[in-house]
């Protein structure tokens, strides 16, 4: 008895924690979304259905496509070189692990505004990647890098590559890669080696660098802010528009209510197609 | 020549500034069981690593089957490893494990299935199949890791101290099991092993490795009973390296008989007496150390020179006792003249 009761004094505080910070801050939203705005400033306390329906509009339903396609681009994207680069990092001599690793993490000492707006610096017409260019004599014309899809797109790889990269190298560094050997030995050419051995094993890593790229590729707001200009219009940032601009803080819950309905969608439809039991924690 | 299924000339490989290998030359027969044996970091797994392609020598050759190998790559070799810690595949369950091979081979379900339960019958591992690695004991371990490499029936298979991780008593069991397989399959074997019980014990042919190099290859017979330099005899036989009249010799313990008198030297003639009675030797020393180990007793002398002599014996001596002085002797057959390292 007096152990169990020691042990409830131990964990009670985590309990509390989690309802304050996580269950609170939902069960909040929830309860605004079905909530009406009032005519200037705050909510009124009237159960609706509008906000929802107000998704439906096609407008709405072009800014949740256009997250999607983004956030797979990302991913895909971030996956394709961070799978590579966290693997060979796995690979070498311990120092230069200990420095590869400096260098993927020295970024997160800065903000990553502060960066964003750094490549304007580097990218925007006239920049400084550009006049490089022009001086060499290798282009005439601005490329106008900044300010598209394609901007943004290269944003979001860069901000979230850190992530793919430590996930792999995570699942890479633990490999046996006598394992490997064995599977050449036992008659596998190099590639089916990869395939079979070390692709199975630092699964892992890819399933769990995908959660953590695309989740919080869908909720990115301010690099479609800062390097789409405006032009370029997520559920991140219309999310953003409705609390701070529009004010319409119903709509924004419900918006991010169906985000995240989304996202939950994702994970369990992946755990249900990767088979991922690596995945327990997120789900 | 024609049935040497495996020769190994004059391979060399280095890391770094260590020279491992220092030249390797070997010839294995058809069929054969050749043992690897040497104290750790002598250069056992790096040779067969060599063989087996996962390793590229500096120089030299491995010719398998008459055919040059060495720039080969593992795959294009008809050589199987049981590496030393088994590295089986921990995502597949042991059917797979033990199928890779074949599956790479293309073979069909069927022919699979039906081989790897053949493989399972010959290492007595039958209704495993299901088993995750994760789910088997070390013994069953190391089966698996066997009849992996044995589904492909390769020229030579190389095992690397395959019995080292398990304990005394199933070590017996398999060696006596691998032994069976050996002779049933007609495979060439190349088994690593740092105990000299288990080489003498199994091999038919052992060669004694030390510092890159083979210092003896020979039979189990002819290593230990004539070893051909003082570290074979120590390694193999644990016997006492003693110097007298400018000869080094190579003494085992159980040979070693004291005296509390020096004999006549006329009994160190061997000519002179009768064969049961006839010692050489004669070397004054002193007990040092007395003690029980393994069964045996065990006596530690001293010699003048500095040298420390071990006798043992089975039962209770309690004739002698540390601090009292002695003399050394032995029969003359028991005395084989070895050459310095
Ligand atoms: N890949 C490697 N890089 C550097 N040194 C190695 C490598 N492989 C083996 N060695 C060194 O080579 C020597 C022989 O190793 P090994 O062949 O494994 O010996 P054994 O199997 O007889 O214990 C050891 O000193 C070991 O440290
Ligand atoms: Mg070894």
């Amino acid at each position: 008895m007096g152990r169990k009761s020691n042990n409830w004094l131990l964990i009670a505080p985590m309990y509390i924690f989690t309802l304050l910070f996580v269950a609170g801050p939902l069960i909040y939203m929830l309860v605004l979304s079905f909530l009406q705005k009032a005519d200037v400033w705050g909510v009124e306390f009237v159960f609706t259905l509008k906000n929802y329906l107000k998704i439906g509009k096609q407008v709405y339903l072009n800014t949740f496509w256009e997250s999607i396609k983004l956030a797979f681009a990302t991913t895909a994207l971030t996956l394709l070189i961070g799978y590579p680069f966290g693997y060979f990092m796995a690979k070498l001599p311990e120092k230069r692990k200990t420095l590869f690793m400096l260098l993927i993490v020295i970024p997160f000492w800065t903000n990553a505004l502060m960066r964003m707006y750094g490549w304007i610096i580097l990218f925007r017409s006239n920049g400084l990647i550009e006049q490089g260019l022009m001086a060499l004599g290798l282009i005439d014309d601005s490329l106008k890098m900044l300010y598209n899809y394609k901007a943004v797109l290269a944003g979001m790889v860069y901000a979230l590559l850190p992530f793919m990269i430590l996930s792999v190298y995570s699942s890479a560094e633990k490999m046996d890669w006598t394992l490997v050997e064995a599977a050449k030995d036992l008659g596998a050419k190099s590639w089916q080696a990869f395939v079979t051995i070390t692709l199975k094993l630092t699964l892992p890593g890819i399933l769990s660098g995908v959660i953590l790229v695309f989740i919080p590729s869908m909720g990115l707001f301010f690099i479609a802010d800062i390097l789409g200009g405006g032009k370029i219009m997520l559920v991140g940032n219309l999310i953003q528009n409705q609390l701070m601009s529009t004010r319409d803080w119903p709509f924004a819950a419900a918006l991010a209510v169906i985000l995240m309905l989304f996202t939950t969608l994702f994970i369990w439809g992946y755990k249900k197609i990767t088979h991922s039991d690596e995945l327990e924690g997120l789900l | 020549m024609s049935q040497d299924v495996l020769i190994l000339k004059g391979i060399e490989k280095s890391f770094g500034e260590t020279r491992v290998l220092q030249g390797i030359d070997l010839h294995i027969a058809q069929g054969e069981f050749l043992t690897l044996l040497g104290s750790s970091g002598c250069g056992k797994t790096t040779t067969i690593r060599i063989v087996a392609g996962l390793e590229t020598p500096d120089a030299g050759q491995v010719l398998l089957d008459g055919e040059d190998v060495t720039d080969k790559e593992p795959y294009q070799r008809n050589v199987n490893t049981v590496f030393q810690n088994y590295a089986l595949f921990p995502h597949m369950n042991v059917e797979e494990n033990i199928g890779y091979g074949l599956k790479l081979k293309k073979k069909s379900k069927q022919q699979i299935h039906e081989a790897v339960m053949e493989a399972l019958k010959l290492v007595q591992l039958e209704g495993y199949e299901k088993r995750m690695p994760s789910e088997l004991s070390g013994g069953q371990r190391q089966r698996v890791a066997i009849a992996r490499s044995i589904i492909n029936e390769p020229k030579v298979l190389l095992l690397d101290e395959p019995l080292g991780a398990l304990d005394l008593q199933l070590r017996r069991q398999m060696q006596l099991e691998l032994k069976r397989l050996q002779k049933k399959l007609g495979i060439t074997f190349i088994y690593i092993t740092h105990d000299q019980e288990e080489a003498l014990n199994m091999s038919d042919r052992i060669a004694v490795m030390k510092d890159g190099r083979f210092v003896q290859i020979g039979t189990a017979h002819e290593i230990y009973d004539h070893p051909r330099t003082a570290y074979v005899a120590r390694f193999v036989g644990n016997a006492n390296i003693i110097h007298v009249d400018g000869q080094t010799l190579a003494v085992r313990s159980e040979n070693i008989q004291l005296m509390s008198q020096k004999m006549d030297e006329m009994d160190r003639l061997p000519e002179n007496v009768d064969h049961q009675k006839s010692f050489v030797g004669g070397l004054p020393g002193m007990i040092k150390e007395k003690s029980f180990v393994g069964g045996m007793l065990r006596i530690v002398i001293a010699l003048e020179d500095g040298t420390e002599v071990i006798a043992s014996r089975h039962g209770i001596d309690a004739d002698w006792e540390p601090g009292q002085s002695c003399f050394v002797y032995w029969e003359p057959q028991a005395g084989v003249t070895v050459e310095e390292e």
